[in-house]
């Protein structure tokens, strides 16, 4: 690989040299696994522990048992009563984000970016300031507007706010994206007599599906796991996400925390997955421009 | 980027590129005008509705100066407020530098490499909320797996970690850390890889070694990138308020609240919502001229970010 070092270490040097390299390697890779596994496979063995054997502290459970699952599925503790409707509340208010982000989303981008609006800067600008802002602290006011807009307790509160915070990173996302291609299609559209609708539903959506995909799964992925809004905006049984119901458990003292566990593993699994099939759209959105953590 | 900044008064003052755009804007006539305001419209009114509106209405909620008096003279404020430049400062700029190195190692070819990486992306992929929780057990001082293995191992009975301020805010830090290494690992990934194989090339047949490569190849094409997610992650990390609500849960008595988590607590524990708004204004100071930077910096990179 490097001419110099070959020539300046003895064969020998060189290759042990390398093999230390090489050991060093594998040293550091099993120390990430360790690390990035750690706090998940704990979740695991709470999850498959009894009631008691949770307070056992064992690395592995002595009697392994799926029956926190069993609870879980079948809603049988009173904070999982509303378990399978939480679940579908969570999905809503995925699915719904992800909808508008992507439709909003892509308008602003096509008429910024394509039908060049005048002040369109100006829009951009705004979805960039709002892409800054971190939402935890536009909370409390947040709340109070939407106490306004009569909301609370809607899972729609809880689809305004994360749309909110979501699309500024589908303008930059797909405004970046939306300069790979050619202006010429559009024009050449326009000669034919397409309207603007036209061309953002027939040109402007097929070519940009890799960034579509990127930029909704993004938006579903974030409105499943939020927290905050959801615990401000959502308080009845009824109206809950899972996520809110998870953070119940943390209400009471004896909570049993092999259930809590396992309703987190059956929360946390559909990301998981979504994540893992869409890695490669995901990393493209990320490599294209946008940040968000 | 230079470059186009110089092109550019060049370029407008070419008359024929002037007319050129003119003609494309006054292509906006009409029904496309209308079309073109039709579809940026939800939009605007998202931003009105959503951004604008609780903006206004959290700087008119915490414009009553005796609410800062209040604030100033609470002793937690002044923790919190230490809490959030620690967790910020350590946790930012840990986590970046690790991020970088870490970046460095999956650049490294093998099939072992790339399955190392599949399972370190999987802390970004879990949901905070889980993270968190089994983090705050995992750290338990009676039944928690950590001193549970360093008894195994080692004989040692653990501290209570999340009994003390500091262990406590270093536990929010690590989680913290824990949960989005593997983002902006991937992130500086992406950077490194774009870097032209050929510079590299280049460099190695002048002689130039790892170190020297590194310091005069790698630092210089991805410090504006670097920086950008430095301060990308600032902002994330002042209005992170999962991992303090779930791993320490804010305790000690209160003593590991950053600001984030405070402002809700003044809010919705104590009932005072004006209090948690002048809370969070309290950090416009920093937050305004890093959303300048942030914005200018964004805008600059589009493309090459």
């Amino acid at each position: 690989m490097s001419v110099a070092r070959t020539r300046l270490l003895a064969p020998w040097r060189y290759r042990a040299n390398r093999r230390l390299g090489e050991a060093a390697c594998v040293l550091l890779g099993l120390v990430l696994i360790v690390w990035s596994l750690a706090p998940i496979y704990n979740m695991a063995v709470i999850a498959l522990s009894t009631h008691e054997g949770v307070f056992a502290g064992a690395v592995w459970p002595e009697t392994p048992t799926l029956n926190s699952f069993y609870v879980v599925f079948t809603e049988g503790f009173w904070y999982l009563e509303n378990f399978w409707h939480q679940f579908g509340n969570s999905f809503f208010v995925g699915l719904m984000t992800m909808f508008l982000t992507l439709l909003i989303g892509s308008l602003a981008s096509f008429t910024v970016g394509r039908m060049r609006l005048r002040h369109g800067a100006l829009l951009s600008n705004a979805a960039l300031m709002t892409y800054v802002i971190p939402a935890s602290f536009l909370a409390i006011p947040f709340y109070r507007i939407m106490q306004i807009y009569g909301l609370t307790n809607h899972l729609w509160a809880v689809i305004a706010a994360i749309t909110t915070f979501a699309t500024p990173y589908a303008i930059f996302i797909l405004s970046q994206y939306g300069k790979s291609i050619p202006m010429e299609l559009d024009e050449s559209a326009r000669i034919d007599g397409a309207n603007p609708l036209q061309i953002y539903l027939f040109i402007y959506l097929p070519l940009m599906a890799p960034a579509l995909v990127a930029v909704g799964t993004y938006a579903l992925l974030l409105a499943w796991n939020e927290y905050l809004y959801n615990f401000l905006m959502l308080s009845t049984p009824q109206s809950m996400t899972v996520a809110v119901a998870l953070a119940q458990f943390l209400n009471s003292d004896e909570s049993p925390w092999n259930y809590m566990m396992a309703t987190a593993i059956v929360y946390a699994l559909p990301p998981i997955m979504i994540y893992y099939m869409f890695r490669r759209n995901m990393a493209a959105g990320l490599t294209m421009g946008g940040v968000k953590g | 980027m230079s470059l186009t900044q110089q092109a550019l008064p060049v370029g407008s003052r070419l008359p024929s590129i002037a007319i050129g755009r003119r003609v494309r804007r006054s292509g906006l006539y009409g029904s496309e005008h209308r079309w073109a305001v039709a579809f940026a419209l939800p939009y605007v009114f998202i931003f009105f509705a959503f951004v604008l509106y609780p903006i206004a209405y959290g700087l008119w909620m915490g414009s009553d100066p005796a609410l800062y008096r209040q604030l100033f003279d609470d002793p937690r404020y002044m923790t919190a407020v230490i809490n959030t430049l620690v967790y910020v400062g350590v946790g930012v700029n840990v986590k970046m530098a690790f991020a970088f190195m870490l970046s460095g190692f999956f650049m490294r070819k093998g099939w072992w490499v790339k399955a190392v990486l599949v399972i370190f992306i999987l802390p970004w992929a879990t949901p905070a909320l889980p993270a968190y929780m089994s983090i705050h057990w995992f750290l338990n001082g009676q039944w928690g797996m950590l001193n549970n293995v360093l008894w195994l191992l080692t004989g040692i009975d653990g501290p209570v970690y999340l009994n003390s301020h500091w262990m406590g805010l270093f536990a929010n830090i690590g989680a913290y850390i824990w949960k989005n290494l593997p983002f902006w690992t991937l992130i500086l990934l992406a950077g490194r890889m774009s870097v032209p194989q050929e510079l590299y090339e280049a460099a190695a047949v002048d002689g130039a070694s790892g170190l020297r490569r590194l310091t005069h190849v790698t630092i210089p094409l991805m410090a504006n990138l670097y920086v950008v997610c430095v301060l990308l992650d600032t902002v994330f990390a002042l209005g992170d308020f999962n991992a303090t609500t779930f791993v320490s849960g804010g305790g000690p008595a209160m003593s590991t609240e950053v600001l984030a988590t405070l402002g809700i607590r003044y809010a919705y524990t104590v009932s005072l919502p004006r209090l948690g708004v002048a809370e969070v204004m309290t950090a416009l100071p920093v937050l305004i001229p890093l959303i300048f930077v942030l914005m200018r910096k964004l805008r600059m990179s589009e493309g090459q970010l």
